[in-house]
C-alpha cells in the first residue's frame, strides 16, 4: 500500500529495483528461488496490488452484511439455516456465518497488512535520508521548471542571496547552498506531507493491533437480570458468553451488582405514542467482593465501568409472577418467568414450566400483554408498551416437558414432544379457544382437576451487557494518530525552491531567477512563488507578471 | 412559539426552500440553455490553461460582464454586440440562480433550526431518516455554497439544485415524519457529533461525485475530440481542473469521514452498545465507502490510474454511501442497530 499524493511506488526510488524496467519482469521459470521470492514481494508490495486488495476487503465486507451472523445475533441465524437447508451446508463451508471470522476475510487483510508494512519499511528508510540530506542541487535551467520567474534588481548579488535566504527561511522552507552551484540557494519544504502518510499507515497496522487484542482477550456477555436480583462476574450466570479465541475464564473481573429498580416511560401522545422516552436502571455494585457497596444510574449511553469491565443496559422485558398448582394443590412453581418481547408494543412471548406438577408435568406457552387488546382479526394483542392492563394469555401443556434425559432446553421454548393441549371443550375452564386469559389476581382452573394457575403480578427484567475490550484506548489512539497523518498527508504541499542571482556584465544589474516546484498534485504554485518574487524584490515591489517567462503548464 | 408551532414553520420552511430551489434550477437550466448556441468567448479558451496554473479552479461560465467578448474571428461589430447581449442574458440568469440557491439555502437552514425546537425538549434536528436527508441536502447546499467563491463552481449550481430538488422532493413525499422527541439510545451528545460529522463528509462526497461526472462527460468529449466549441460543456473548465476540483472536496470529506465512521461511531457504540464495533450492515457499509475512497485517494496517486480509473473508483464509493444511506435501512431496516434511523 502507497501513500496518498506523492508519486508513489518506493521500489523505483529506493534503490535496488530502479534499474528495472516498468514492463512486467520475465516470466518466474527463469527466475532463481531468491529472485522468485523478490518477484512475489514486489508483486505484493505493489500499488495495483494494493487497490486489489483494498477492494476485495470492502467486497468480503458485504456478505457479512446481508448474511446473519453468528456473534451477531445466532436465533438469527438458526431461523434462516431453517428457512434455507439447502444453502446452508454450503454457506456454513464457506464461512459466510461468521464471516469476519472466516479463513478468506482474514487472508485479505493480512495480505493488505503485509503490502502495506512492505510499502511503509522502506519509506521510512527513505525519509529518513531525505530528512538528514540536504535540499537538491539547484538545476542549471531553471526557465524550464513548471514554475519560473526573472527579473533584475540593483543591488548586489550576494545581498539578493542574503535577503532570498531570509526570506525562504522565514517561510520555513529548509534552505542550503550548495557551494558546487555558484551564486544560488535551494530550498524545501513540506516534509511533513510524507511524514502524516507514514503516520497514516503506521497507524493502520496500530488499529489493527488494538482491534486484534480485543477480539483474542476481550468478552462479552448478556443476561437478563430480574429487577430485585443481582449478577456476580462469572461464566454460569450469563445467559450468552461470546469470549475472545484466547481469552481465559480467570480473568473474569469479580464485580458483582443487584438491580434495584427500574424505570421506564413512553411517550402517551403524540404522533410516535408508545416509543420509549428513557429508561434506566439503579444497580448496587461491588467491585470485588469484599468491596464497600456502590450505586450507579445505569442508562443507555451511561455505562458502568469497573476494573475494565464495562457494563451496560441494553434492554428490558416483563416477567410475569405465577404460581402453579398441581393436581393434589401442591405449588410446582411460583416465580417470576421472563418474557421475551417480540414487537414495540412489548407483547413478549414466554414459557412457564411446572417439571414438578404430579400427576403430570405442567407447561405453559403463550403471550404476555402489557396493555390488553383484542379484535377478532387480530387475536389478543398489546396496546400500549407500559403495563397498564396487563394480561397473560396462555395454552396449557399437560405430559412429560422432556427435562429428565438430560438434554439442555432453551427456558424460552417448551418441548412438545411429549406434551398435549386440553381439548378446548370445557369451555367453564378454559374459554372457547383452549387458551387462558389471566388479569393481575385471577386463578384459572386446569381442567382434568389438573391443577390451576395463579397470576400474582409483574416484575421487569433488564438484559446487561457485560464487556471487556482490552486495546480499545491502542485502536482509538490509532485512528486519531491516522486521521492526524491523512490531514497531514493530504493537505501539507511539498514544495522546492531555488533562486540564482547573477551580474549581469552589461548592465552591472544583478538577474535573479526563481523558480518554484509543486512535488504535490494540485495547491497554488504560482500563487506562491509570486509572493516568493515579491519578497526577494524587497517586499514593497509589485509581483511583476510582465516580466514572467511564460512558464510550462504546471503539471498535475 | 411552542414546539407545535416550531415543527409546523419548518415544514413550511422547508416547502418554500424546495420551491426556491426548483427555480433557482430553473435559472440555472435557462443559463445553459442560452449559451447552447453561444460560441465560447475567445478569451476564455486562452485563458484556461494559464489559470488553471494560477488556481485551484479555472473561471467558466461565469463570464466576466465588464470585459466586452471578443468575437474577433468574425470580424462583425454588429455580430459581437449582438454576442455580447446575449453573454450577459446568461450571466444574469446565473446569477438569478446563485441568488435564489442562497435563499433557498437560508430557508434550509432556517428549516433545520425550527425542527430541532420543534420537539419537546428541543434536540438536534438529525433524529430520524426524515431529519438527515435534510440535515444532508443542507450539507451538499451549503458545501456548494462555501466552495463556490474559492473553486468557481457556479457552472455546477444546475447540477446541484437539481440535486437538492430531487433528494428534497423524496424527502418530503416518501420520508416524512412529524416531529417528536428522539429513542432512547439517542440521547447522547454524539449524536451531535457522529452526524453532523458524517453529514457534512456525505455533502462534500456528492458535490465530489457531482463534480466527477462531470469530468468523466467532459474528458470523454476532449479524447474524443467531440467537445463542441459551444454550450455547456464547453465552459466548464478544462477536464484536469475539474478533476482537481472534485479531488479536493474528496480530501476534504476522507478525514472527515473517518472521524464519523471510525471514531465518532465506535465511542458512541461503546457507550451504547457495549462494544466500540459490532459489524452492524451500517458500520460495515460505513467502513467499505471508508475502503472505497482510500482506495480513490490511492488509485489518484498512482501514474496510470490518475484521472478515468480513479474517478470511477470514486462513484463507485459514492454509490456505497448512498446505499448505506437509504439501502441498509430499508433493505435490513430490522436487522441493523441504526434501524431508528426509519
Amino acid at each position: 500500500m502507497s501513500d496518498v499524493g506523492t508519486p508513489p511506488r518506493v521500489e523505483t526510488e529506493a534503490g535496488g529495483a530502479s534499474s528495472q524496467p516498468p514492463a512486467p519482469p520475465p516470466a518466474p521459470s527463469a527466475l532463481s528461488p531468491v529472485e522468485l521470492g523478490r518477484w512475489a514481494w514486489r508483486q505484493l508490495t505493489s500499488m495495483r496490488t494494493a487497490l486489489v486488495l483494498l477492494f476485495l476487503l470492502a467486497l468480503a465486507a458485504v456478505p457479512g452484511s446481508v448474511i446473519p451472523q453468528r456473534n451477531i445475533d445466532a436465533a438469527k441465524v438458526i431461523d434462516w439455516q431453517q428457512a434455507h437447508p439447502a444453502l446452508t451446508p454450503v454457506y456454513d463451508k464457506l464461512g459466510l456465518f461468521d464471516v469476519y471470522g472466516s479463513v478468506w476475510f482474514a487472508a485479505v487483510y493480512i495480505l493488505l497488512m503485509v503490502s502495506l508494512v512492505g510499502c511503509v519499511v522502506p519509506r521510512l528508510r527513505l525519509y529518513w535520508r531525505a530528512l538528514r540530506s540536504r535540499p537538491p542541487r539547484v538545476p542549471r535551467h531553471l526557465g524550464r521548471l513548471p514554475q519560473s520567474r526573472r527579473f533584475e534588481l540593483d543591488e548586489d548579488p550576494e545581498a539578493v542571496l542574503a535577503r532570498a535566504t531570509a526570506v525562504l527561511r522565514r517561510r520555513r522552507y529548509r534552505v542550503s547552498r550548495p557551494p558546487e552551484d555558484g551564486p544560488a540557494v535551494s530550498a524545501e519544504k513540506g516534509y511533513l506531507r510524507e511524514a502524516g502518510n507514514l503516520l497514516f499507515h503506521t497507524s493502520v497496522l496500530v488499529v489493527l493491533v488494538g482491534f486484534a487484542a480485543g477480539q483474542l482477550f476481550g468478552y462479552k456477555g448478556g443476561v437478563i437480570t430480574i429487577v430485585g436480583q443481582g449478577f456476580s462476574n462469572s461464566l454460569s450466570q450469563y445467559d450468552d458468553f461470546d469470549p475472545g479465541t484466547l481469552f481465559n475464564p480467570d480473568d473474569l473481573s469479580p464485580v458483582s451488582f443487584t438491580v434495584d429498580r427500574f424505570h421506564v416511560t413512553f411517550l402517551t401522545s403524540g404522533p410516535e405514542m408508545g416509543q420509549p422516552e428513557s429508561f434506566d436502571a439503579d444497580i448496587t455494585y461491588r467491585p470485588n467482593p469484599g468491596a464497600p457497596p456502590h450505586r450507579h444510574d445505569l442508562r443507555v449511553n451511561h455505562p458502568l465501568q469497573v476494573n475494565g469491565t464495562s457494563v451496560f443496559l441494553i434492554g428490558h422485558g416483563y416477567a410475569p409472577v405465577v404460581t402453579v398448582r398441581d393436581g393434589h394443590g401442591r405449588v410446582a412453581y411460583r416465580g417470576p418467568a421472563v418474557f421475551l418481547p417480540q414487537d414495540s408494543s412489548f407483547k413478549s412471548f414466554g414459557v412457564i414450566k411446572a417439571p414438578d406438577a404430579s400427576p403430570q408435568q405442567l407447561g405453559f406457552e403463550g403471550l404476555f400483554l402489557p396493555t390488553y387488546g383484542f379484535t377478532m382479526a387480530r387475536g389478543p394483542f398489546s396496546q400500549f408498551p407500559d403495563e397498564l392492563d396487563p394480561v397473560l394469555s396462555l395454552v396449557p401443556y399437560h405430559g412429560n416437558l422432556g427435562l429428565d434425559d438430560g438434554r439442555p432446553q432453551s427456558v424460552y421454548s417448551l418441548d412438545k414432544a411429549h406434551l398435549r393441549t386440553y381439548k378446548s371443550s370445557d369451555p367453564a375452564e378454559l374459554g372457547p379457544v383452549k387458551r387462558i386469559k389471566l388479569s393481575v389476581g385471577q386463578t384459572v382452573r386446569l381442567p382434568q382437576g389438573d391443577g390451576s394457575i395463579r397470576f400474582d403480578g409483574v416484575k421487569r427484567w433488564v438484559k446487561i451487557q457485560v464487556s471487556h475490550s482490552p486495546g480499545k484506548d491502542i485502536a482509538l489512539g490509532g485512528v486519531l494518530a491516522g486521521i492526524l497523518g491523512l490531514m497531514l498527508s493530504l493537505f501539507v504541499r511539498p514544495r522546492r525552491a531555488w533562486v540564482r542571482v547573477t551580474r549581469e556584465d552589461g548592465s552591472g544589474r544583478t538577474l535573479v531567477e526563481l523558480a518554484g516546484l509543486d512535488r504535490s498534485s494540485g495547491g497554488d504554485l504560482a500563487g506562491e512563488v509570486d509572493e516568493l518574487e515579491r519578497l526577494v524584490r524587497g517586499g514593497s515591489g509589485q509581483a511583476g507578471r510582465q516580466q514572467t517567462s511564460e512558464a510550462p503548464k504546471e503539471s498535475t | 412559539m411552542s414546539p407545535a408551532q416550531f415543527a409546523a414553520f419548518s415544514d413550511n420552511a422547508v416547502m418554500f426552500a424546495s420551491v426556491v430551489y426548483v427555480l433557482a434550477f430553473l435559472a440555472h437550466l435557462a443559463e445553459w440553455v442560452f449559451v447552447r448556441t453561444l460560441p465560447l468567448p475567445a478569451q476564455a479558451t486562452v485563458a484556461s490553461p494559464a489559470l488553471v496554473g494560477a488556481g485551484g479552479g479555472t473561471r467558466a461560465g461565469a463570464v466576466d460582464p465588464a470585459s466586452p467578448v471578443d468575437a474577433g474571428d468574425t470580424g462583425d461589430p454588429g455580430e459581437g454586440d449582438r454576442l455580447e447581449a446575449r453573454e450577459l442574458r446568461v450571466e444574469r440568469f446565473g446569477r438569478i440562480g446563485l441568488s435564489l440557491t442562497i435563499l433557498g439555502c437560508l430557508l434550509h437552514a432556517l428549516g433545520l433550526v425550527t425542527r430541532g425546537l420543534g420537539s419537546d425538549p428541543a434536540r438536534v434536528p438529525w433524529g430520524n431518516m426524515y431529519e438527515f436527508t435534510l440535515a444532508g441536502t443542507f450539507g451538499v447546499s451549503l458545501m456548494y455554497l462555501v466552495l463556490l467563491k474559492r473553486y468557481q463552481l457556479r457552472w455546477m449550481g444546475v447540477l446541484v439544485t437539481g440535486f437538492l430538488v430531487v433528494v428534497l422532493m423524496v424527502d418530503q413525499l416518501l420520508l416524512y415524519q412529524d416531529a417528536g422527541p428522539l429513542v432512547p439510545a439517542l440521547h447522547s451528545y454524539w449524536l451531535a457529533i457522529h452526524v453532523l460529522a458524517a453529514v457534512i463528509a456525505s455533502g462534500a462526497f456528492a458535490v465530489g461525485a457531482l463534480t466527477l461526472v462531470l469530468f468523466l462527460v467532459k474528458n470523454r468529449a476532449e479524447q474524443r475530440g467531440t467537445l463542441r466549441p459551444r454550450g455547456y460543456l464547453a465552459r466548464l473548465p478544462e477536464a484536469v481542473a475539474l478533476e482537481r476540483v472534485a479531488y479536493r472536496l474528496h480530501a476534504f470529506g476522507f478525514p472527515i469521514w473517518t472521524f464519523a465512521a471510525l471514531v465518532a461511531g465506535p465511542i458512541w457504540a461503546e457507550y451504547a452498545w457495549g462494544s466500540y464495533w459490532n459489524w452492524d450492515p451500517k458500520e460495515v457499509w460505513a467502513f467499505i465507502t471508508w475502503v472505497i475512497y482510500a482506495a480513490y485517494l490511492h488509485a489518484r496517486a498512482t501514474a496510470g490510474w490518475r484521472g478515468k480509473a480513479a474517478s470511477v473508483i470514486a462513484l463507485v464509493g459514492f454509490a456505497t454511501l448512498l446505499f448505506n444511506f437509504v439501502g441498509i435501512n430499508y433493505f435490513f431496516g430490522a436487522g441493523s442497530m441504526h434501524s431508528y434511523a426509519h
